[in-house]
């Protein structure tokens, strides 16, 4: 019978990503009220040494494929890899991270394994010895609860959500072979090309301070970066923003944008357009500044100044400059 | 060139969602359906890979009849023909059943590239396009911005976070579109009307050859959970305001 809760580990240049710690920790929680062990994949070249990173948030074992064609990322290489040692050892329970990687890996792994995957999921427990996962559907507008039929019963868990929690625990490295015939892969990166700005991703960020057309051009978005720096957070903006011209795609937060999941994320010049609270409802505390009183984003903030955001916000950086 | 783009029908963006009060799904009455909004992407992409190297598209969607609305849609855009699966055992299908059909009808048709949105904004699952390439055996490279083709070589820019992939792959593959790729155009009055007349061939899963086997359900479907009200931060003085939100961030919420 399938046993074992099993994560897949993700590495970027020679270092595990914080959602790894993420789904560890959460494996280990799910593995414990099992009565279980947790099981971590790790793929790449040279990645030994990074198990025990993985063992320190509650990892029991750790399956290491080193081989030069898992280096960079590709879906095809990767997929094959984990399929193969997921096929060998039987898991009741398969998590990845809804990162950008895990989220193209994880969706090719439920074709390779013929399973049913949650994707996304904001909570996850189990219940009557399975797992029950939940995540925002029509955009956060409601919520599923997904059962699994399938083995394993996979799921893909939004980054920032879930507590990366120390919990040391083996970590022993169990080498397999990923059998990979590099001349049959079909997908290649040619190029990685860096943001130059070094910039945290909103995906990953604790912080966000996001602009809108409020902001009246790209010249206003320094107060927000000033604030955001401070705060040890990055810059997000509205479609209409993006749109303008103004900031990236990269920036986009909302529907057809990124889905963040800060612990604050402070709306300046955002009216609050149903498509822009899909990518930031999920947010731990919300924070508006509008001048407009009746603006939609209101009805969404923990805490809101009604008032205009070029007095706010250098306000803001000012009083958080006293306490930090 | 055999080109294939793969659409849903969803609520639009604007629209309100209630779930049922047994939790088993959403009330669909009232509901503005339209094409998924990356599906757009993605058939505006289709549109111009023909007319780069010539051949046609075919719209594959599934779904109950309203559904024929969207293909309709997509014909009017400009592609050549349609098919439409519909079969109430594929209706709010899991993503493991809904690319199975899907790929079950492409492998009955010619294809040399095949395009999806990167998700559906009902189920915001974003498995599809991943799981039909599994099927059909071809690569996939998802959720990208930028396409090129050559021969039968396809490269394309997906961004991850802090960098930008440059991925490379052959052809036949699935390709899966984001924003950015492009800006779907909008069907002109001619292309409306020549629509009407496009084929498009209505197929239940067992002309398919198709059994549906889900590998997940959604068990129950409630509205998000209710935040308690904001607190309004009162005054005149920005730098009052300010600095008492600051305050809480810091004593209340604990977040800086
Ligand atoms: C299919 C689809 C997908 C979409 N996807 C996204 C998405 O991913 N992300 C997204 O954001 N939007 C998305 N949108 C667009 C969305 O509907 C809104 O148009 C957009 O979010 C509006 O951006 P905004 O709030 O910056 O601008 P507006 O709605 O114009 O709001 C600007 C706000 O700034 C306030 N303001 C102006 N000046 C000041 C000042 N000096 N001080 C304080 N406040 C000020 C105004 O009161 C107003 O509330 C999508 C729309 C569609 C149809």
């Amino acid at each position: 019978m399938a046993k074992g809760v099993w994560i897949v580990a993700e590495q970027r240049d020679g270092a595990l990503r914080k959602i790894s710690f993420e789904i560890a920790s959460t494996a280990r929680k799910l593995a414990d009220e099992l009565g279980d062990e947790v099981c971590a994949v790790l793929l790449g070249s040279g990645v030994e040494a990074m198990a025990a990173e993985l063992a320190k948030y509650g990892v029991d074992k750790v399956f290491v494929a080193d081989d030069a064609a898992l280096e960079p990322y590709t879906t095809d290489a990767h997929a094959a890899a984990v399929a193969k040692v997921v096929k060998e050892n039987d898991p009741a329970i398969l998590l990845l991270g809804a990162s950008v990687q895990g989220k193209d890996l994880s969706s090719r792994l439920v074709g390779k394994l013929a399973t049913g995957m949650a994707s996304d999921c904001t909570d996850i427990k189990i219940e009557g010895g399975k797992l029950l996962a939940t995540r925002p559907m029509y955009s956060g507008k409601t919520f599923g609860d997904i059962v699994v039929s399938g083995t394993p019963q996979m799921a893909s868990l939004r980054p920032n959500v879930f507590p990366a929690v120390e919990n040391a625990k083996a970590g022993e490295v169990v080498k397999f072979d990923a059998g990979l015939d590099a001349g049959a892969l079909k997908t290649k990166v040619l190029e990685v090309q860096k943001d130059a700005s070094g910039k945290i991703d909103l995906t990953e960020a604790d912080v966000i301070v996001s602009g809108g057309r409020g902001m009246k051009g790209p010249e206003g978005y320094s107060v927000l970066e000033e604030l955001a720096g401070l705060l040890g957070g990055t810059v997000g903006a509205s479609r209409a923003a993006v749109d303008a011209g103004w900031r990236p795609q990269s920036d986009q937060v909302g529907q057809t944008g990124k889905v963040v999941s800060p612990n604050l994320y402070i709306a300046c010049g955002i009216s609050g357009a149903i498509q822009h609270l899909a990518g930031m409802s999920s947010s731990k505390y919300i924070v508006a500044i509008n001048k407009d009183p009746e603006a939609p984003i209101f009805a969404r903030a923990d805490y809101g100044i009604v008032d205009d955001l070029f007095k706010v916000v250098p306000e803001l950086t000012a009083a958080a400059k006293k306490i930090l | 060139m055999n080109i294939v783009a793969c659409v849903k029908q969803v609520p639009d963006t604007e629209a309100l969602i209630k779930v049922k009060a047994d939790g088993s799904g959403i009330e669909e009455g009232g509901i503005k359906w339209v094409m998924s909004p990356y599906d757009e992407f993605g058939v505006e992409e289709a549109l111009k890979t023909k007319e780069k190297f010539g051949g046609e598209v075919t719209i594959v969607s599934i779904g109950p009849a309203r559904t024929m609305e969207t293909v309709r849609t997509a014909l009017a855009m400009g592609a050549e023909k349609g098919i439409h699966i519909d079969d109430p055992a594929l209706y709010n299908a899991d993503a493991y059943a809904t690319a199975s059909a899907l790929a079950a009808a492409i492998k009955g048709i010619p294809h040399d590239i095949i395009f999806c949105g990167m998700r559906a904004i009902d189920d915001d699952s974003g498995q599809v396009g991943s799981i039909l390439a599994e099927l059909l055996g071809l690569p996939s490279v998802t959720v990208i911005t930028k396409l090129d083709i050559e021969g039968s070589t396809a490269k394309a820019i997906k961004p991850i976070e802090g960098a930008q992939l440059l991925i490379e792959t052959s052809l036949p593959c699935v390709i899966t579109a984001q924003k950015g790729l492009n800006e779907p155009r909008y069907a002109s009055l001619p292309g409306i009307m020549k629509a009407k007349k496009k084929p498009v061939e209505v197929k239940k899963a067992a002309d398919l050859g198709l059994t549906v086997e889900q590998k997940s359900t959604v068990a129950k479907m409630s509205p998000p959970p209710a935040r308690p009200p904001g607190k309004i931060i009162q005054g005149d003085d920005p730098a009052a305001k300010a600095a008492e939100v600051i305050r809480l961030l810091r004593e209340e919420a604990k977040v800086i």
